[in-house]
């Protein structure tokens, strides 16, 4: 190669390089802001601040879905798998809502580590099937764990 | 290494003639693989267990997404041609290629946003993926804005180049949001070392979509080249010739 355009290759990759661990070394720094919520174990060891509007994401624990009967209001419980944390919530939730399901949640921590949600979305894996497909594994997965099978709400 | 291949390129008139032989055949691949892939996908394919029809969306929004992002590596390979081996076809790519990537990506913003309100409950959020594709797309913007208002030719030139490859960092942010951080978007279906996490009667409409999706970007650069290495070579004794010939 010209060494002239061998020159002009390194200091181009050079700048490239520099710009890059600028960048690594910023994205490190706000490592925490860009992440979009709190999971509940870092929420129970206080990571997570008490009196600003903060989300909390997790999957929603089988069984602990409650409505109200006469209003919009819903409470239930989130995990990873570590710790729970109780969300309350009023108004509609997303279609894809269901217990087992990750979500998402936007609200305040009050005095009794409850958040009090204004928004719920719902996340979904990265895996698609066919409805017939996901029934076929459904039944595998009932037999394999006999008896404590939970009905899947709505 | 034989190198003449790429020498030729550096040539306005070698890249004319070559790219109006393959223009039709480019041309006649998009529209096929188009067609098919989006009647495939949108009436026949099944539809997902979790989110019924509304994930069908994911045959514009996954290509448009995908080439989005392979166009602004191109951008990158054509600044560092430019900067290095000062190859004027290399800045007329860049060029050209700039506004074809900014619509891809504003596409797929789009439709991501159409696809979030039925599936996550919102048309938008600030998350790591989300937030990533918005900078690519203001990245183009500072692409095609940077070219323009330079008058100069080799400075606009210069100038986009090294904008084009700083930018290129924001590529593997783009790819790594959803494994780096938690984020509502969810992990790639498509990964190079396994399985996709979806039946074949599901992702072989969206290979199609994207061979097709690449193929009119294809199409649609080569056009805009084209006409630009016309304008820039209007001097030359070979464009008047190739017009002559069109009328």
């Amino acid at each position: 190669m010209h060494p002239q355009r061998k020159k002009r290759l390194i200091l181009v990759l050079l700048v490239l390089l520099g710009v890059g661990v600028a960048v690594a070394l910023a994205l490190g720094a706000l490592r925490q802001n860009i992440n979009l919520f709190y999971t509940p174990t870092e929420i129970a060891s206080g990571v997570a601040p008490q009196d600003a509007r903060i989300r909390a994401g997790g999957m929603v624990v089988a069984g602990s879905l409650k409505r109200s009967a006469d209003s919009l209001d819903v409470v239930f419980d989130v995990t990873d798998g570590a710790e729970q944390v109780t969300i309350t919530y009023s108004g509609i939730l997303p279609d894809l809502f269901r217990e087992g399901q990750g979500i998402v949640a936007l609200g305040r921590l009050n005095e009794d580590r409850v958040l009090v949600a204004d928004e719920v979305l719902a996340k979904h894996d990265e895996e698609y099937m066919p409805p017939e497909v996901a029934q076929a594994l459904d039944k595998v997965e009932h037999m394999k764990v006999d008896g404590v099978y939970t009905p899947p709400a709505n | 290494m034989k190198w003449t291949f790429f020498h030729k390129l550096g040539s306005p008139k070698w890249f004319y003639d070559i790219s109006g032989r393959w223009l039709p055949w480019f041309a006649a691949a998009s529209v096929l693989l188009l067609a098919v892939g989006s009647v495939w996908g949108l009436f026949f394919a099944p539809q997902d267990y979790q989110q019924g029809n509304s994930f069908r969306i994911i045959y514009i929004h996954v290509p448009a997404a995908f080439v989005a992002q392979s166009c602004y590596i191109m951008l990158a390979v054509a600044g560092v041609v430019s900067l290095v081996w000062r190859m004027k076809l290399a800045d007329v790519a860049l060029k050209c290629a700039a506004p074809i990537g900014a619509w891809m990506t504003f596409v797929a913003l789009l439709t991501g946003a159409i696809w979030g309100k039925p599936t996550w409950g919102t048309y938008w959020v600030w998350d790591a993926r989300l937030t990533s594709m918005l900078i690519l797309l203001f990245l183009y913007f500072g692409v095609i804005a940077l070219g323009q208002a330079i008058s100069n030719r080799d400075t606009a030139a210069k100038a986009t180049a090294v904008l084009a490859i700083v930018g290129t960092v924001n590529i593997p942010i783009i790819k790594y949001s959803v494994n780096w951080w938690n984020t509502l978007h969810q992990p790639a279906t498509f990964k190079l070392t396994e399985k996709p996490a979806m039946p074949v009667e599901m992702w072989l409409p969206l290979l199609l979509m994207v061979l097709g999706f690449y193929a009119l970007f294809t199409v649609s650069l080569f056009m805009r080249m084209r006409l630009e290495v016309l304008q820039r070579e209007h001097k030359t004794r070979w464009v008047r010739e190739a017009l002559e010939k069109m009328s």
